[in-house]
């Protein structure tokens, strides 16, 4: 080791610390450090690397299909170069080459079986695109110069302004429109960004529901979790260590478990509902509602994420001192006085660290509002699953977890901030 | 916090209401696994307690949602192939993340913060959000509907894991000790495996259990890289709750409380050890 | 317990065989699961198998997300899929997005016994080029005969909430819902598409659904409307025939049919683009594709078979032992007032639609 020969006294009396085998101490000393640090980042190579690959090109990849759109100008070569020259918003359809171009595209199209997939893109911009490329691909082959006439003929919609608009707009290999579509905006057919009437707008909303609900669900995490924290970190450890295992036992349990729990209690034929008919407290025919609306998602979650909430704030009130409150009270503070001008004040920093986990986690949960949320407990991760599988509009899919992503990054961030990344604990 | 003798009415009261309180939420988080847990016995297709279970006779409790389980093949190939990419992505997730934390744990690393910070990110980000990106990707290079794409995905997902743990076993570990084992003439291997190795390994064993939980448990992810053919059990357990609701749901949610009871003990086990091997007095 | 013992064991090989033993020989086959799976297994799977005996048929039950999963095929085009079952909107828009085979259906399905051709067996059921009918079902109602205050004639009963009050389950997208709307709004059912084209024809079909709203449950999976009328959580509820047909006839619930306005709509085999051995495939498909396979899959579900040829040898529950023909949505009884699927109008309308009715559900 370098530092056992640090004291050696320099032969040649410059002034200079020199090691053993004659190299200045300083120089050493930094090819030490160094060689020290690179083995430190080898280690973390490899698992840098993995996640790089497995992970986050995944969601890079994912950011890049929310603005991705080739198909147009790969299957619509001709007809997006002859519509550069036309201008839209003089009032007048394209000239005669611009429909060639588009007859040319289309024979190619049919052959290679790609003018529907261009009619489902565009059929996102305006509905009716989809037909229109289907039938005017299979009946290429019957139209004949000149082409304008013949293809307004074959498909009138060829013969509106709107459908070439919109065409030009979204031949660029980028588009913003879905984006656009993520927070309730359209385009205009001449390209002007509009917001969408409010009895058309989605996302927005949703957006906003489910910052509310993840609000809601935090505090009523942080009214439940305070109480049975404080109680824990005041008992003596043997006990608490046992009423630790109702906390861990939950969180250690599979969420599908949880969830299919909470059907069973809930539902309508339900043990909570049976065990309130049986008391008398409701009649048999006025069984309450209490799944597949927000409140079997609120209450469904917020016992999936609260020993989330207990953990952190339970291994901060562990840290205060029972001599604060003492103190407070030998000054004369009531308790209640005590208990808020010196315990609370105390544990911001737990309440802080649970309160952003919980509010994390629910703003992207899926599970459980597809499964006990009806209509008004889904939440916008619901809505990016129904467009990756369902509708299959990838783009709006990625648009709206790009969206998601930011927020809870911004949220990460700031968790960072107030709590430290270092000082993430598990069990 | 136990009642001072000289306590006045007002602070008994707040005492044993304080105390119910705390019951009662209590209550609420482990009631809903001990519920499942009967009603997995079940003799009728239903959710619920009938009649003949509450008067405890016989013939309102069967077996049959266990034997269903245990013979139906969609639930049989489940488990194999949970098990499977859980192990697998274990292995995965533990080597790497074990290796990076000894890094990490160095105090000459750089930037130590933001390294991290990225490396623990898989577990913040939303597991739709994972999920779309991950579906993309793995379309496009041929991994998606295979159990490679499937382990590979969960593997990273466990990776945060391994790394919060194992850190946590090294915080404080003193560093001089490795060159104290150095000195007297140990190679690198041999302090690895003396000296770092039964320090670290509660932490590697733990966050190698939170890396397969985070798999087991894990139904977002695999449905959109996955195909049936990976269908794991918490897959079919959710597609069981959106098609047609059966018992045999119950029984499976039985058998997995007893796996996270013996897990957590496990934890549990491991988390004092360390703590004593550390010198950390609880 | 100790049979139970070697059962589980006996379960274990066998799944683990099933899934040990992929070659080339294997057919997967991509299905909708449960009792639809099973049907084509009694009808299609079982007898093929034992005609070939090298060949083995493994069930997938992706059929949910079947499009979404070829397309993830296609853009790796790694495939790994031999047949998917379809329903016909779904085989249109993979066949516009160049993801399963055209085929040309009388050279690659047998003739009808009588030795009609196959384009005219299956006659205007061949929506599409890539498609390969199979059976017809339909979307309608069931209501519990018990707890409704007078029995549902007719679809504008289902926004009656005098008549009948209660909830009422109904499907969460845009078909169907919109053209019962219509309907029960008293459009004439050759105007109801014309009508849907236009904004004032969806506010109208959004109008009539809000007299209805507070009092729907919506579902997303065919078994929920079942479960719901079971439950006594909804009095009434759309869902598919099959479905109802179950719950009314194998479950004995209080349970009754109300076809009038069922939709129409189509449910066939596609062939992916990349399919590995097409020449097993097509075989299969000739069988299971047959006069008799299409009449044989009605005695175990009852969904009406494509061809017009099979009707005629459609007999009795394989189990149950009652005859099909009077519960088959196709029986001139419960088709007196019938909607076909509009293909063209959805295709382009379906992201539009859903989208509006999203919008419209969350107001």
């Amino acid at each position: 080791m370098t530092s056992a020969t640090a004291t050696d006294a320099n032969p040649a009396g410059t002034g200079e610390v020199m090691t053993a085998d004659g190299v200045p101490l300083r120089i050493s000393l930094a090819r030490a450090r160094r060689r020290s640090r690179n083995r430190a980042l080898l280690l973390v190579a490899p698992l840098f690397l993995f996640v790089l690959i497995t992970f986050f090109i995944p969601i890079l990849s994912m950011l890049f299909r929310s603005v991705e759109n080739q198909i147009v100008g790969e299957t619509l070569p001709h007809t997006v170069e002859a519509l550069q020259q036309w201008d839209e918003s003089g009032g007048d359809l394209p000239p005669e080459e611009v429909y060639a171009a588009l007859v040319e595209d289309l024979r190619i199209a049919n052959e290679t079986k790609t003018a529907g997939k261009v009619g489902r893109r565009m059929n996102y911009e305006k509905s009716g695109f989809a037909s229109l490329f289907r039938t005017t691909a299979r009946r290429i082959k019957r139209i004949e110069a000149p082409y304008k006439e013949t293809l307004i003929k074959a498909k009138k919609d060829w013969g509106e302004l709107e459908t070439w608009q919109v065409l030009k707009r979204e031949s660029d290999a980028y588009t913003l429109s879905y984006y656009l579509a993520a927070v309730d905006f359209s385009y205009t057919p001449t390209g002007e960004v509009l917001k969408l009437p409010d009895d058309r707008s989605l996302y927005v909303g949703l957006f906003w529901r489910t910052i509310w609900m993840s609000l809601l669900i935090t505090v009523l995490c942080l009214i439940l979790a305070y109480p049975i924290s404080y109680l824990l970190s005041t008992l003596p450890v043997k006990t608490s260590n046992l009423l630790m295992i109702l906390v861990l036992l939950p969180f250690w349990t599979s969420l599908l478990v949880r969830t299919s729990a909470w059907i069973a209690l809930l539902q309508k034929e339900g043990v909570i509902n049976d065990l309130l008919v049986w008391v008398g407290l409701i009649g048999d025919e006025h069984r309450l509602t209490m799944i597949h609306n927000a409140t079997g998602t609120i209450v469904a979650m917020t016992h999936v994420l609260l020993p989330f909430m207990v953990l952190p704030l339970y291994s901060v009130m562990k840290t205060i001192p029972p001599s604060y409150m003492r103190a407070a009270r030998s000054l004369g503070a009531t308790p209640f006085m005590a208990f808020v001008r010196v315990y609370m004040p105390n544990t911001v920093p737990g309440i802080g660290a649970g309160a952003l986990l919980v509010f994390i986690i629910s703003i992207g949960y899926y599970i459980t509002p597809a499964l006990v949320g009806g209509q008004s407990g889904t939440l916008i991760s619901n809505f990016i699953a129904y467009h990756l599988s369902i509708s299959l509009n990838w783009g709006l899919a990625a648009a709206l977890g790009t969206i998601l992503l930011v927020l809870v990054l911004a949220l990460y961030i700031l968790y960072d901030k107030i709590v430290g990344i270092d000082n993430m604990k598990m069990g | 916090m136990a009642l001072p003798l000289h306590a006045t009415t007002g602070e008994k009261i707040w005492y044993y209401a304080f105390r119910t309180i705390c019951g009662l939420i209590f209550f609420f988080l482990i009631a809903p696994i001990i519920v499942v847990i009967p009603l997995s016995f079940n003799a009728v297709p239903f959710f619920t307690f009938t009649e003949a279970m509450l008067t405890f006779d016989p013939a309102g409790y069967s077996l049959k949602w266990y034997q269903d389980f245990f013979t139906d093949l969609n639930w049989q190939g489940a488990v194999k192939n949970s098990f499977i990419i859980a192990v697998f992505s274990t292995l995965i997730a533990t080597a790497l993340g074990t290796v990076a934390a000894l890094g990490l744990s160095r105090p000459e690393m750089p930037a130590r913060t933001m390294i991290m910070g990225i490396l623990i990110s898989p577990m913040i980000v939303p597991l739709i959000i994972a999920a779309a990106g991950m579906f993309f990707f793995y379309s496009d290079i041929g991994l998606a509907s295979t159990h490679i794409g499937v382990i590979l995905a969960h593997a990273a997902m466990g990776t945060p894991f391994v790394v919060i743990t194992v850190t946590a076993t090294l915080v404080g570990f003193d560093h001089s000790l490795t060159r104290a084992a150095a000195m007297l003439g140990a190679n690198p291997t041999r302090t690895f495996f003396k000296v770092i190795v039964p320090l670290i390994l509660p932490g590697v064993i733990s966050g190698a259990l939170f890396a397969f939980v985070t798999s087991f448990d894990e139904v977002v992810v695999v449905r959109f890289v996955g195909s049936y053919q990976q269908r794991t059990i918490p897959w079919a357990m959710f597609s069981g709750l959106r098609e047609q609701i059966s018992p045999t749901i119950l029984a499976v949610a039985t058998l997995l409380v007893i796996l996270s009871v013996l897990m957590l003990t496990t934890v549990e086990l491991l988390r004092r050890r360390s703590d004593r091997i550390r010198g950390i007095d609880q | 317990m100790k049979t139970l013992f070697k059962k589980t064991l006996i379960a274990t090989a066998v799944s683990v065989g099933v899934v040990g033993t992929a070659s080339a020989k294997d057919l997967v086959i991509v299905s909708w699961g449960g009792a639809y799976t099973a049907s084509q297994q009694n009808a299609y799977h079982e007898p093929y198998m034992a005609s070939n005996p090298d060949i083995k048929i493994i069930n997938d039950d992706s059929g949910n997300d079947a499009v979404a999963k070829l397309r993830a095929m296609a853009e790796a085009d790694n495939w790994s899929w031999h047949l998917v079952d379809m329903v016909a909107s779904d085989a249109i828009l993979s066949c516009d997005e160049g993801l399963i085979d055209e085929v040309d259906h009388d050279a690659i399905l047998a003739a009808a016994p009588d030795g009609t051709p196959a384009t005219e067996d299956f006659g205007n059921l061949i929506v599409s080029p890539c498609f390969i009918p199979q059976i017809v079902y339909s979307t309608t109602f069931g209501y519990r005969t018990d707890l409704v205050k007078a029995a549902p004639t007719s679809i504008a009963d289902v926004f009656d909430l005098e008549k009948i009050p209660g909830k009422r389950s109904l499907e969460k997208k845009a078909i169907n819902n919109l053209e019962w709307a219509l309907l029960a709004d008293g459009v004439a059912p050759d105007q109801v598409y014309d009508l849907l084209g236009t904004d004032e024809g969806v506010a109208q079909a959004f109008a009539k659904l809000d007299t209805i709203k507070d009092q729907v449950i919506w579902w997303e999976k065919g078994a929920q409307t079942p479960q719901l009328l079971a439950d006594g959580e909804v009095v009434m509820g759309s869902t598919y025939n099959g479905r109802l047909f179950s719950v009314i006839e194998e479950e004995k619930q209080p349970i009754a049919m109300m076809w009038d306005w069922q939709v129409f709509d189509l449910d066939g085999w596609v062939i992916p683009k990349g399919a590995p051995d097409k020449d097993e495939v097509l075989k299969y498909v000739k069988f299971a594709t047959d006069t008799q396979r299409l009449a044989d899959q009605a005695k175990f579900i009852s969904y009406g078979p494509a061809r017009a040829s099979s009707a005629p040898l459609v007999g009795k529950h394989a189990t149950l032992g009652i005859e099909m023909g009077p519960h088959m949505p196709t029986n001139p009884e419960n088709a007196r007032n019938t909607l076909v699927y509009n293909y063209e109008f959805w295709a382009d309308n379906v992201d539009d639609l859903n989208e509006r009715f999203t919008a419209w559900l969350n107001q």
